[in-house]
């Protein structure tokens, strides 16, 4: 009916901004990580040395065992917030009194800025001021320390990720159960299925581009997950919840490492692209020509 | 059995809404507590309020200063996003451009890159590259407002793309035998049908703005900084000052559940990010 001109027109704005803020700045970054640069050192200058810094990127400890901890916060986190999130949209499919109050209570992490969220975090779980290590410690006995224990960091920036992002995916799946079809429950129930079998055969097959997508964004927003995390943890203690962004705001700050800062950045973005683009090939992008 | 018992639900979701609440609950009772009580060990419940932390914050000309930033800065991008992002939907959906399936999963790789990597190409393009005579994009509104796009705009895209395909063509095609242009088509025929979409996305878009912090921090000095970064620019050397970091932070809450509030019917219908339902 129009000609290809006319689309491209209408997503020129699109590709013109993200070019000069996107694009650009990208291919900065990827001639910087070929390069020795450290502009606060004794040589200030940039150096070239062809793939120097991948190669010690590949070789780095540090790096390899924040890309580890790195997928084990999303792993974590992600999972619990798709279980979470499923079975309290599936709370708000039924009736009940002051459903709608409710549901606004619960989205209300959701719009609480990332800073803020850590700071908070850090000051309910601060060791002696905060009240979360004072209550474990008065009805359990239970000594918690974010600043010595590893794996106490690790679980509260979990908890943290989970109390801040399950309410987006409760929306979303709330947002695709309410629009399923109400006959194949039906005929089901007829035809005497159980509960489980209605689950697994019929709700979840349904709803699955919702998860997926659901995954998908959060996925991608865990892995660059870095103010909540920089401000409870500061990455410690140890390099505990060293996540890979918080790694590279480490190396990029306070030692004003760029020319490495940005071998490793370019790395994660390329790994964060290609596990989001194998979720998207195979998993979502089928799904949605055929629906 | 469960339709009988609607109380389970409420006590089930009266819980839910404890454990939710409970960390607002306690940015409050820390904005309103001075100083030295922040060390003592904390007690529940509240037993008295001390305002003086507020009253700093109103009385702080910077960062009233700062809060007009983040409302222009947050509001101008959102309403960019939503805008440009709404037309890309529309070229994705209508036209038959070669490769505009990779132009649409490409738009959302913007939003993957690490954020701290990036400031100092940010940083070196918009005081180096992108001027004209004196003026640079640095610290200024509308630099924030275009650095935001590289992580709003492909949400907008990817939130907008299901709404936008779910509007039957035919309509289209049948304003055009009627001899619309096209931008009549998208003004009157498919605005219209998008807006829930459309609200969704602006009100997302407008929040991730507002409560940016990370770019904001390192792109602007002081004409375009906004509040999120007035609130780190309490943790000094001689300590951080909690009680108006949580003033500031309350601050900063309230106009999101404005703005929040205003979609709470709607959140539910258009958000649907890259997913067809049913």
């Amino acid at each position: 009916m129009h000609s290809n001109k006319l689309g491209w027109l209408l997503l020129a704005p699109t590709l013109l901004v993200l070019f000069f803020f996107g694009v650009l700045p990208f291919i900065y970054v990827v001639y910087v990580s070929f390069h020795q640069w450290n502009p606060f050192a004794v040589n200030p200058d940039m150096v070239f040395n062809w793939a120097e810094n991948y190669r010690r990127v590949v070789f780095d400890a540090q790096f390899l065992a924040s890309l580890g901890v790195t997928a084990a916060f999303v792993f974590f986190a992600v999972i619990s917030e798709l279980i979470l999130g499923y079975l309290l949209a599936q709370a708000f499919m039924k009736d009940f009194p002051g459903k709608a109050i409710f549901r606004t209570i619960h989205t209300l992490p959701l719009i609480m800025a990332p800073i803020i969220v850590g700071s908070i975090w850090k000051l309910m779980t601060t060791p002696s001021i905060g009240i979360i290590p004072n209550l474990l410690d008065s009805w359990f006995g239970y000594n918690l320390n974010i600043g010595q224990s590893a794996i106490a960091a690790f679980i509260t920036t979990v908890v943290m990720d989970i109390w801040h992002w399950t309410p987006l995916v409760t929306l979303t799946l709330i947002a695709a159960l309410v629009s399923l079809p109400p006959d194949p429950f039906e005929q089901a129930q007829i035809d005497g299925a159980g509960k489980r079998q209605i689950f697994w055969h019929i709700t979840l097959p349904m709803i699955r581009p919702a998860i997926l997508a659901t995954v998908f964004i959060r996925l991608m927003d865990a892995l660059r997950t870095v103010d909540e995390v920089l401000m409870l943890t500061g990455g410690g203690p140890g390099s505990a919840t060293r996540y890979v962004g918080v790694h590279i705001f480490k190396e990029v700050f306070p030692r004003t490492n760029y020319g490495y800062g940005s071998a490793i950045s370019v790395i994660v973005l390329y790994l964060t692209i290609v596990v989001c683009w194998l979720l998207y090939v195979f998993l979502i992008a089928p799904r949605n020509k055929k629906g | 059995m469960r339709k009988n018992r609607p109380w389970l639900y409420v006590l089930f979701w009266i819980l839910i809404s404890f454990l939710t609440l409970f960390p607002i609950y306690w940015l409050f009772v820390i904005s309103v507590k001075p100083a030295v009580d922040l060390f003592s060990t904390p007690d529940i419940l509240l037993k008295s309020f001390y305002w003086q932390n507020y009253i700093d914050v109103l009385n702080d000309r910077t960062l009233r200063g700062y809060m007009v930033n983040s409302l222009v800065i947050s509001s101008g991008n959102a309403l960019l996003c939503t805008t440009l992002g709404f037309l890309a939907c529309y070229a994705l959906s209508r036209f038959d451009m070669g490769g505009k399936e990779s132009i649409f999963f490409w738009t959302i790789t913007n939003r993957m890159a690490p954020p701290a990597v990036f400031l100092l190409p940010l940083f070196l393009l918009m005081t180096q590259v992108y001027k004209v005579g004196d003026f640079t994009l640095l610290d200024t509104r509308i630099g924030m407002i275009l650095v935001y796009c590289t992580f709003n705009l492909p949400f907008a895209i990817w939130t907008l793309r299901p709404t936008v395909d779910g509007i039957p063509k035919e309509l289209d095609e049948a304003a055009y035998v009627d001899g619309a242009s096209a931008w009549k088509v998208i003004t009157e025929v498919v605005f219209p049908l998008a807006r829930p979409g459309l609200a969704v996305t602006l009100i997302l878009t407008w929040v991730f703005a507002w409560n940016e912090y990370l770019l904001a921090a390192t792109l602007t000095n002081f004409n375009a900084r906004t509040l999120t970064t007035g609130l780190s620019e309490y943790v000094t050397t001689t300590g951080t000052e909690w009680g108006i970091m949580a003033a500031i932070s309350v601050f900063t809450l309230i106009p999101a559940l404005i703005v929040f509030g205003m979609v709470q019917k709607h959140i539910v219908a258009g958000l649907t990010f890259g997913a067809v339902k049913g």
